[in-house]
């Protein structure tokens, strides 16, 4: 009711923008806003209400919020130090797991949209390659970390090689999907033109499939964002996974709570930065 | 010769170990210039005949010629606008035309002059003022108005229409086959338009080609419309040429060739 209520006036205020003085516009804006910020904010005060009043009783086993914050408060406001070896901010370990995400991530994507164009075109590669992916895409991703050490002998690309092992399935089965739903009115169009392969690839099939394969990039991002944590807890080095690990070994429960808020919002950042490509890219015909 | 020409064209399809004949023994003769209509009931393979026509699709027996040349493949001298528009959705209008236009004449036209042919051909159907626009912002008309204008673009030598309006409202229909029949009378293009509207094809067409019943369908009769040019629509309620050739066509398709679900 209040949400409606609030959201009226700025509906009204758009629809006469260029009669409106500033003072109302900038008034409606501000309610617009409060009513996007106001449902979270009340929620979240609630939760960590709850959360103080469970855990402030003595044998509680995790730190109530305000623990938390006094506990962490050196790592919350020095995100940038390094002390060599594993001993650094935040932001060093976040950045480490973030480029571990965007080599294994980006190599996936290449991979699987050149792999899903495949089985999506021809019937004999889909017949071929289908039932292996179907039983290799099932295998959790950290299954697959001891032998890409025996293969690697490295932890670096290991970890790597699980990101983009992860999230390279639903990149290949969406893209796959998107190539074999193309209408034939498309087909029949280039036909016409007589657009050569090159041509035919570019312009109609890849636009066509767009939305599909971007179905398929925002699922590997979260699953891959979700696999390098588990990875990096047992390659150990410099990654947010390995600060979770360490934190727990040397019981700081604090430090890991906050590491797996950074996680969450990070992880959120990165869906949200896929789905804004794939409006601009597709121009506004995908699904958001 | 005629300009294009049907020499014994039959189809047939084998799914699944059966064979189904779909057009035997097609004959007719398009002069250039000339407008002509094929009508006949769902499944007669009217669109199928309509893609041999076009390269879409190849005739199992016979063929057709075009200037005395076989027809084996797509191409832009037989452009075609699809039944439903088939624009791309994420080029805009202008973008839509501009695809067809770079391509079909790549190295024959400068850049500036293939952008002023991609604005003549838009304001030919009146749809300069919606250029930018993405095909799902327009209406189905404005859809098919682009389709017309791509298809026109690539410089047919005959422009394949294939139940151009049958998706739209009556009355979007009757403003858009006016357009036709300007842009036919402006360009004289060799037109052939399948449809199953009695009115849309005495009005547009010089000659009606009536489809019998598949199976095996083909020419049943060829109907002459001498109807004087330009037409217009409501001086042509009252004409008595016109409406012997609607009742003709209608007899044809009811009385001696009725849709097989009504016969049997």
């Amino acid at each position: 009711m209040s949400t409606t209520a609030a959201r009226l006036p700025f509906a009204k205020s758009v629809a006469s923008t260029s009669a409106a003085p500033l003072g109302p516009r900038l008034a409606g804006f501000a309610r617009h806003l409060a009513a996007q910020v106001v449902p979270p904010a009340v929620v979240l005060i609630m939760i960590l209400v709850i959360w103080e009043i469970l855990c402030s009783r003595p044998g509680a086993g995790l730190p109530p919020p305000s623990r938390v914050l006094s506990d962490t408060w050196e790592l919350i406001v020095h995100p940038f130090f390094d002390n060599g070896g594993t001993d650094k901010g935040l932001f060093w370990h976040i950045s480490a797991s973030l480029q571990r995400v965007a080599l294994g991530y980006a190599i996936a994507a290449v991979v699987g949209i050149a792999l899903g164009t495949l089985v999506g075109q021809s019937t004999w590669a889909m017949r071929g390659l289908d039932p292996i992916f179907q039983v290799l895409r099932t295998v959790p991703p950290l299954a697959w970390l001891p032998l890409a050490l025996a293969a690697f002998r490295d932890g670096q690309p290991s970890a790597i090689f699980v990101i983009f092992i992860t999230s390279v399935w639903p990149i290949i089965i969406n893209t796959a999907v998107g190539i074999r739903n193309m209408p034939q009115d498309y087909r029949n169009v280039s036909a016409v033109l007589r657009l050569n392969g090159f041509e035919f690839f570019w312009k109609i099939m890849i636009p066509s499939a767009a939305p599909y394969i971007f179905t398929g990039l925002r699922i590997g991002i979260g699953l891959s964002w979700l696999a390098i944590v588990a990875a990096e807890m047992l390659i150990g080095g410099v990654g947010i996974g390995f600060f979770i690990w360490d934190a727990w070994n040397s019981s700081h429960i604090s430090e890991i709570i906050l590491a797996l808020i950074y996680v969450g919002i990070i992880g959120f950042l990165l869906d949200r930065v896929v789905a804004a490509v794939a409006v601009y890219v597709t121009r506004g015909t995908s699904v958001q | 010769m005629a300009y294009l020409d049907f020499s014994k064209v039959g189809i047939s399809f084998t799914r699944g170990g059966r064979t189904s004949e779909v057009l035997r023994e097609v004959d007719l003769g398009v002069e250039k210039g000339q407008y002509v209509s094929i009508i006949g009931h769902s499944g007669c393979g009217k669109s199928t005949l309509l893609n041999i026509v076009a390269g879409l699709l190849r005739a199992s027996t016979g063929g057709v010629l075009l200037e005395g040349r076989e027809v084996n493949s797509p191409g832009p001298e037989r452009a075609v606008v699809f039944q439903n528009h088939s624009l791309l959705p994420w080029l805009t209008v202008r973008e839509n035309v501009a695809l067809a236009v770079d391509k079909v004449f790549a190295g024959r036209k400068s850049s500036a002059e293939r952008r002023d042919w991609i604005d003549a051909n838009l304001a030919l159907v009146n749809m300069t003022h919606a250029a930018d626009k993405r095909p799902a912002e327009i209406s189905g008309g404005m859809k098919q108005r682009v389709g017309i204008a791509r298809a026109l673009a690539m410089e047919p030598k005959v422009l394949l229409l294939d139940e151009p309006f049958g998706a739209l409202d009556a009355l979007t229909r009757a403003h858009l086959q006016d357009q036709v029949m300007e842009i036919h009378t402006r360009l004289g293009n060799t037109i052939m338009m399948i449809t199953h509207d009695v009115d849309e094809a005495v009005l547009l067409s010089d000659r009606i080609v009536m489809m019998t019943n598949g199976p095996s369908a083909t020419i049943g009769e060829v109907l002459e419309v001498p109807l004087a040019r330009p037409r217009r629509r409501l001086d042509l309620v009252e004409d008595p040429i016109y409406g012997h050739a609607r009742a003709a066509v209608l007899e044809f398709l009811y009385a001696r060739h009725a849709a097989p679900a009504l016969a049997a």
